[in-house]
């Protein structure tokens, strides 16, 4: 989840790696640094680990085309050019490649055997090349600039684009909206939306029934983007009880 | 009828009547013509409308139980007064039954003189929006010159047909003033079959109450100030009897001197 306040911009997420009913690991950062001055939280599959059939953003992808262009230019792109290029990405992946609407026409004599021989590689063929599936991460991106302030955008996993001022995504969304909705002034400092995102931790605690039990938090403004705080109440055990 | 192609399910069912005479056509997934029946009644029957069996589309989400138009919500109209016309949407952006943010654009301006309202999925209508800005930009550094709006509904046709087996899945509106401030109103589906109309043209979620609410309300002629109540009101009954599209209504109202865009609080629900 993400809030806007006066000159900064805070974004929390949970930090448990799941894969069906299995908890993998309890402290992973699902915040990444995009550059200095943004933040990019990601939820959906664990993609830019390991390879996976079903379609992943590599985060990391934007993340290095945003230093290219900072490289190339001389000057940090802006969050919402960052948003829309990520959107941009989302959106051509969104209509790659899916199986039922490519169909490979060979117009040969043996033109049947031909064509299911070709539909054939060609499935085989893009099991390799993963990448190319729609994308299912939904993403908050955070960032500061100095002409515009702090902002957030929303961008949803089939690339829908919008800049909020308090945005959640999961089921936990279902419960901090509205907590966000009842709380939220357009000028918090950060003591007030510390308050409000710990309300909404708290909210999911007690009412999500897989509640994660970690969370952190981070806050970009004017002196970039950094770690706030962590809100655990599992530390990860790593020896087994003898 | 059915505006979307996607939904090779939905067996869609039309009651009319006629010359004491009620009729019930319906039309299959599969069969190219309608099945009539037809019951006798004893007086002139007036009404007219149809119910379309909800569809499931295959698609990766498995929540997914209604359509894919219903996925965002979204309610788009446009009518036509005299030298000017009107054209409003609602502000919600939702995720089916969660709201995720209460001023979403949809409706875009291409020049000073022509608009193009978007409903539908919010993704398609950023990026049908945004592949139409670009065409027209490159029309104009060409022809030196606006589109017409005629010109642009065409435009708008051919770049959904390019996608007939992998459509953008939104139905947009457009709305301009031609020659001599001439209003010019169309619509088409989500794979570019243009519908022109003289007076009004609704798409969206709400398209339904749209169309009984603009019926009702709409005269030929109307002046801007009075067009700009009648749209109004047309849009907000409507939305209030749906609940994907609401939260309020953007309405633009362009006459060949001024645009004047206004926000609408309805319902904020």
């Amino acid at each position: 989840m993400g809030v806007v306040g006066k000159g900064f911009a805070i974004v929390a997420a949970d930090t448990s790696a799941v894969h069906s009913i299995m908890l993998h690991k309890n402290n992973e950062d699902k915040i990444m640094l995009l550059d200095s001055h943004k933040l990019v939280a990601a939820s959906g599959e664990p993609g830019d680990r390991y390879f996976e059939f079903g379609g992943l953003i590599r985060v990391e992808y934007v993340q290095k085309n945003v230093s290219l262009y900072k490289f190339r230019n001389g000057i940090p792109l802006t969050t919402a050019a960052a948003a829309n290029f990520t959107r941009g990405e989302l959106a051509t992946a969104l209509r790659k490649l899916s199986f039922a609407s490519v169909r490979p026409s060979v117009k040969t004599p043996m033109a049947f055997s031909v064509d299911f021989l070709v539909s054939v590689m060609f499935m085989i063929f893009s099991t390799l090349i993963i990448d190319q599936n729609p994308y299912s991460v939904n993403i908050l991106m955070a960032g500061y600039d100095n002409e515009s302030g702090a902002s957030l955008y929303y961008i949803d996993y089939i690339a829908t684009l919008h800049k909020v001022d308090k945005g959640a995504f999961g089921y936990g969304s279902y419960f901090s909206l509205s907590t966000m909705d009842t709380h939220y002034r357009s000028d918090m400092s950060v003591g007030e939306a510390i308050e409000l995102v710990d309300k909404c931790i708290l909210e999911i605690r007690s009412r999500l029934v897989v509640a994660p039990p970690n969370f952190v938090i981070k806050i970009v403004d004017k002196d970039g983007a950094r770690d706030y705080a962590w809100r655990q109440s599992v530390q990860d055990v790593t020896t087994a009880a003898v | 009828m059915d505006k979307s192609p996607m939904e090779a399910e939905a067996t869609i069912y039309l009651l009319c009547g006629k010359d004491n005479k009620v009729y019930l056509l319906k039309l299959q997934k599969g069969n190219t013509s309608w099945d009539i029946s037809s019951f006798n009644l004893g007086f002139e029957p007036r009404f007219i409308f149809s119910a379309r069996k909800s569809s499931k589309l295959c698609s990766a989400n498995p929540n997914l139980p209604m359509s894919i138009f219903e996925y965002n919500g979204s309610a788009v109209v446009a009518m036509v007064g005299k030298n000017c016309f009107a054209i409003a949407s609602d502000r919600r952006l939702g995720v089916q039954l969660q709201t995720i943010a209460t001023d979403f654009q949809r409706i875009s301006k291409i020049h000073d003189r022509v608009f193009i309202g978007l409903s539908g999925l919010a993704t398609d209508v950023q990026t049908l929006y945004q592949r139409l800005v670009f065409r027209h930009k490159l029309y104009q550094l060409r022809e030196e010159r606006d589109m017409k709006p005629e010109t642009f509904a065409s435009l708008v046709s051919a770049i959904l047909y390019e996608k007939r087996f992998g459509p953008y899945l939104c139905q947009p509106v457009i709305a301009g003033l031609g020659e001599d401030d001439k209003p010019f109103i169309c619509t088409m589906d989500s794979i570019g079959a243009k519908e022109l109309a003289k007076d009004f043209v609704v798409s969206g979620t709400a398209s339904e109450s749209l169309y009984g609410a603009c019926e009702a309300m709409y005269k030929p002629d109307m002046e801007a100030e009075e067009l700009f109540e009648t749209i109004s009101q047309a849009l907000l009954s409507s939305v209030d009897r749906d609940c994907l599209s609401g939260w309020g209504g953007h309405v633009y109202v362009v006459t060949p001197t001024e645009i004047k865009e206004r926000i609408l609080k309805g319902r904020m629900d």
